[in-house]
């Protein structure tokens, strides 16, 4: 079944720092901007909600025509976030859990800049790998 | 034949389970690698406030890193959202997996509002150090307060975070204290959040 799915990482200081379109629809052309703008768009919301729980699975927070906005933040701060349009949550909470181990070993790197782009393509592959698992 | 042999496999870090990793790491290492980072700093500055800043700095790293980690090991998954809840975070779970035990007492400051102060009676970075009278009020507990930093900053309770060291009758060595003082928007986000 074809889904529309965008991730992306969004740091402390709002910088995004690692995206990719993990759905398994066919890619349109106006598509990948509007996915974009719909998750920043959705970024004021979490940061009211991140203060209300300390839950880090924050579930569906903004819905765009049939596009659902779900997120995750971690305790310090970055938020991932997941524009889809499914309503498999558990999957999508596994998904967050394993990309957030993910996201710790990258960032226990001491060479690596907290807030910084994540270029490991190895990290790329692992993400994908888990979109299709679990969405 | 030299060189024939098996290629080894390199597994990449990502790959890796995040485990708990030994739980004790030797002191004299520590002391020993400690000691070099503060001499190599020492040859980089021209005054005490630059190597303040510059220990502070690399404490900072470390901050940022053990907090995700210890929220993700260690309390499941829960983020800190009030102040009471981050300052005990870090007396008794971060003091407790870097130093081996929880620090000796937090306290809310006397004077002002957002003053908060953790006490320590021996400092492990500072237990083989001694300060020579020329260097005034250094104190390489700046190490420490850059991790408090990195840990509250993280978490979004921005702060300014400094080292004493506070004199104790009956007691050769002075006790370290941590203060913290917290920015203004933490304590009205604070307040808005009842």
């Amino acid at each position: 079944m074809a889904s529309t799915a965008c991730f992306i990482i969004v740091s402390r200081n709002d910088i995004p720092i690692y995206e990719a379109e993990v759905g398994s629809a066919a890619k349109r052309e106006d598509a990948a901007q509007l996915h974009q703008f719909i998750l920043h768009a959705a970024l004021d919301i979490v940061q009211d909600l991140a203060w209300t729980t300390s839950a880090m699975f924050l579930k569906a927070i903004d819905r765009f025509n049939d596009l659902v906005v779900s997120v995750y933040v971690t305790a310090g701060h970055t938020r991932f976030m997941l524009l889809h349009d499914s309503r498999n949550d558990d999957g999508i909470k596994s998904f967050f859990q394993e990309v957030h181990e993910l996201y710790i070993k990258i960032l226990l790197n001491p060479l690596y800049l907290p807030g910084s782009r994540v270029t490991s393509s190895h990290f790329d592959t692992k993400v994908r790998a888990l979109a299709r698992k679990y969405l | 034949m030299i060189g024939v042999g098996k290629i080894k496999q390199y597994s990449n870090v990502l790959d890796k389970p995040l485990s708990k990793g030994k739980q004790e790491v030797s002191l004299s290492a520590f002391a020993f690698l400690f000691s070099e980072l503060v001499q190599y700093n020492q040859t980089q500055v021209d005054n005490i406030a630059e190597l303040e800043r510059r220990l502070e700095d690399a404490g900072y790293a470390v901050g940022a890193r053990v907090l995700e980690l210890l929220c993700h090991r260690d309390k499941g998954n829960r983020r800190e959202t009030r102040l009471l809840g981050i300052l005990s975070f870090v007396h008794s779970t971060v003091w407790k997996v870097l130093f081996g035990k929880v620090a000796d007492s937090l306290e809310k400051g006397t004077e002002h509002e957002d003053e908060y102060m953790i006490s320590e009676k021996e400092l492990l970075v500072n237990k083989f150090i001694s300060i020579p009278k020329d260097m005034g009020t250094f104190n390489c507990g700046a190490f420490v307060a850059g991790i408090v930093r990195g840990v509250l900053d993280s978490a979004g309770f921005p702060a300014v975070v400094t080292a004493h060291f506070v004199p104790m009758e009956g007691q050769q060595r002075p006790r370290t204290t941590i203060l913290i003082k917290f920015a203004e928007e933490v304590l009205q986000r604070e307040a808005r959040l009842g």
